[in-house]
């Protein structure tokens, strides 16, 4: 094994090339010196074409920002625009938009853990081989994500890019009897989310700790993920103790998470009072795990997870596989939930008449919290759109967990790693964190350096 | 059994010639073949699988590279040939439709055919319309898929036909 020059792996998919992302990683002298991550992501050009669009346009145009989670965009932008507006959603309307947001995490929660994190953990290069072995599993899994297509499709018109949501509600509400099909698939759905999480539990987990300040959105008394506001539990120096938890108000994120420009990535990285930080399942479950489903609650006390009753803090980035089957059976349970309470509204939206006004809003896309901010006047023409995605959050804070990781192994006494033993170390640090890149890449490219 | 033959579309339509796949199950619409379910997809695994039964018979119109490439030829490819072709992915979101395939059959969920007709595309970024390549090739794509589908539904009807006899026999 070569300890100077460079060296590139390339991986490439057999067609579909929509997006990229590439790390490189500089070992100099047996220290990790370098480790970027660096990102393609469109959203940037959205901001620009959504400035002259009309303030009921932003659901339909940003959820084509992202295939796997267009419901966090919808819901997202529809509240930043109707709080610009004065308006506000509630009661069935807001149960029905959340339960389609469950839709959304229930599909994309159980596609990250069955088909694309779990081979991790199993010793398996991909889910294919994984299907071979464990079965059960991946039948298991594809089952749950078949349950969230399905409420995305009844309630957004679609599984993908739903076509039914607009400011101030939907297009078209469902009878209650429309909902009844749903309801078996969900009861099934939710014995398989349980029995997900008694699966992943049983993993081997390496060693980690992420040390940074955790971000994520708090509604006291439930597991806020459309609702609330954002709140940052404190980093830690080593303990694995909650830190205090403090409210970001929306207002003022763009204030406290300052995003720059760095020359590595055409994405923007961000950081949260001068340092980076993590959002996303970790940061959810830190922040609001005491107020997960009851049948969600005991299934993470059971997985080895503490009693979130109590506070306990998931931080080390392997575990965040069991933190997301837990939030799948959350999901599950509080659809169930929605569905069986449902009483339909008697109009399908609320007027959103436009002013000339500025709204933000967040809420919790699978993979973190996600931020949008419009400016619009009086007839409602957007003069200003600005949108923050989770993956950009983390960038910072997955760079650092890499070059933790990489020089922890580096450390270990023994035969020094080769580049394929990193390739595949990095690659499994960056899965942890279910980032996003660009939501349509399909190749990681890695570089190291050393010297 | 009779099965159904199923026609997808894999594609982003956003994405230049990457949509079409999308672009040949709108065309097929203007004139619907009977007993055949067209749709499009994200070419997302489980909703793949989810879109066809075991007695059907699946035609996926898909845009792929090859090495070396000539932008706008038209291949025809088994599934075990898509299947071949898989490459090892590090996506975080997506597995390529070979790796679908070879899920599908590690699951005992492959239909009872399934061939890939594919265009070689040559511009993926944003925006809609296509490389010159591709757009002159579309009509021939469509031809390609259309008697695809007919054949199939013969195929399909045969199958039933000495399925019935073994049964009366």
């Amino acid at each position: 094994m070569s300890h100077r020059g460079s060296r590139v792996l390339r991986l490439d998919a057999l067609a579909r090339v929509e997006g990229e992302a590439s790390l490189h990683l500089a070992v100099r002298d047996g220290r990790v010196t370098e480790a970027r991550l660096r990102i393609y992501e469109p959203p940037r050009f959205f901001e620009a074409f959504l400035v002259g669009r009309g303030h009921g346009e932003p659901p339909d145009i940003t959820s084509r920002i992202c295939g796997i989670c267009p419901v966090a965009y919808q819901t997202t932008a529809c509240q930043a625009i109707e709080r610009a507006c004065g308006v506000t959603v509630d009661g069935p309307l807001a149960e029905l938009r959340r339960l389609l947001y469950y839709g959304e995490w229930i599909e994309s929660q159980a596609l990250h853990i069955h088909l694309l994190h779990a081979p991790d953990f199993l010793g398996h290069p991909s889910a294919v081989e994984l299907a071979r072995e464990h079965r059960a599993a991946v039948e298991r899994g594809l089952r749950i994500k078949q349950a969230g297509n399905t409420v995305m499709e009844q309630l957004g018109g679609r599984a993908i890019h739903p076509i039914n949501v607009r400011v101030g509600g939907f297009y078209h509400v469902p009878a209650p009897a429309e909902l009844v099909p749903l309801t078996e698939r969900l009861r099934r759905a939710h014995d398989d989310a349980l029995e997900t999480v008694r699966w992943v539990a049983g993993f081997d987990f390496p060693d980690a700790e992420y040390h940074g300040p955790l971000l994520a959105m708090c509604d006291p008394g439930r597991y806020a993920i459309d609702s609330g506001t954002p709140a940052v539990m404190a980093a830690v120096a080593g303990s694995n103790g909650p830190a205090p938890v403090r409210a970001l108000p929306v207002e003022e994120f763009e204030r406290r998470v300052v995003e720059r420009q760095v020359s590595h990535s055409t994405a923007l990285v961000s950081e949260l009072d001068g340092h980076h930080y993590l959002t996303g399942s970790l940061a959810r479950y830190a922040v609001s795990g005491r107020w997960l489903h009851p049948s969600a609650l005991d299934a993470a006390r059971e997985a080895g997870l503490g009693d979130p009753a109590t506070g306990a803090v998931c931080r080390n980035p392997f575990r965040s596989i069991i933190v997301r089957a837990v939030e799948v059976a959350h999901a599950v349970a509080e659809a169930l939930r929605i569905i069986d309470a449902y009483e339909p509204p008697s109009r399908s939206y609320v007027a959103v008449p436009p002013r000339p006004a500025t709204g933000c809003a967040a809420t919790e896309a699978p993979r973190g919290l996600l931020y949008h901010r419009y400016a619009m006047d009086a007839d409602g023409t957007l003069t200003l759109a600005r949108i923050v995605p989770p993956t950009a959050q983390n960038q910072a804070a997955i760079e650092d967990d890499l070059r933790r990781q990489v020089q922890s192994r580096l450390d270990r006494p023994g035969e020094p790693p080769g580049d394929e033993e990193l390739t595949a170390l990095c690659e499994r640090a960056v899965r942890n964190h279910d980032p996003c890149i660009s939501c349509s890449a399909h190749f990681l490219d890695l570089t190291v350096e050393r010297g | 059994m009779t099965g159904r033959v199923v026609v997808i579309g894999v594609g982003n339509r956003f994405r230049r010639d990457d949509g079409a796949g999308p672009a040949v199950i709108e065309a097929l619409r203007a004139d619907p073949p009977k007993d055949t379910l067209l749709t499009d997809s994200d070419g997302e695994p489980g909703r793949m699988l989810g879109l066809w039964r075991p007695h059907d018979a699946v035609v996926v119109v898909e845009v792929v590279h090859a090495h070396p490439g000539k932008p706008g030829r038209l291949h025809t490819l088994t599934a075990e040939r898509a299947a071949r072709c898989a490459a090892r992915s590090a996506s975080t979101h997506a597995l390529g439709l070979g790796e679908t395939f070879a899920l599908a059959a590690a699951l005992d969920r492959m239909p009872r055919e399934l061939t890939v007709h594919a265009v070689e595309g040559e511009d993926f970024g944003l925006g809609r319309g296509f490389s010159t390549a591709v757009a002159d090739a579309l009509p021939e794509l469509i031809r390609h898929v259309a008697k695809a589908i007919d054949q199939a539904h013969d195929r399909l009807r045969c199958a039933s036909a000495l399925s019935d006899d073994r049964g009366s026999a």
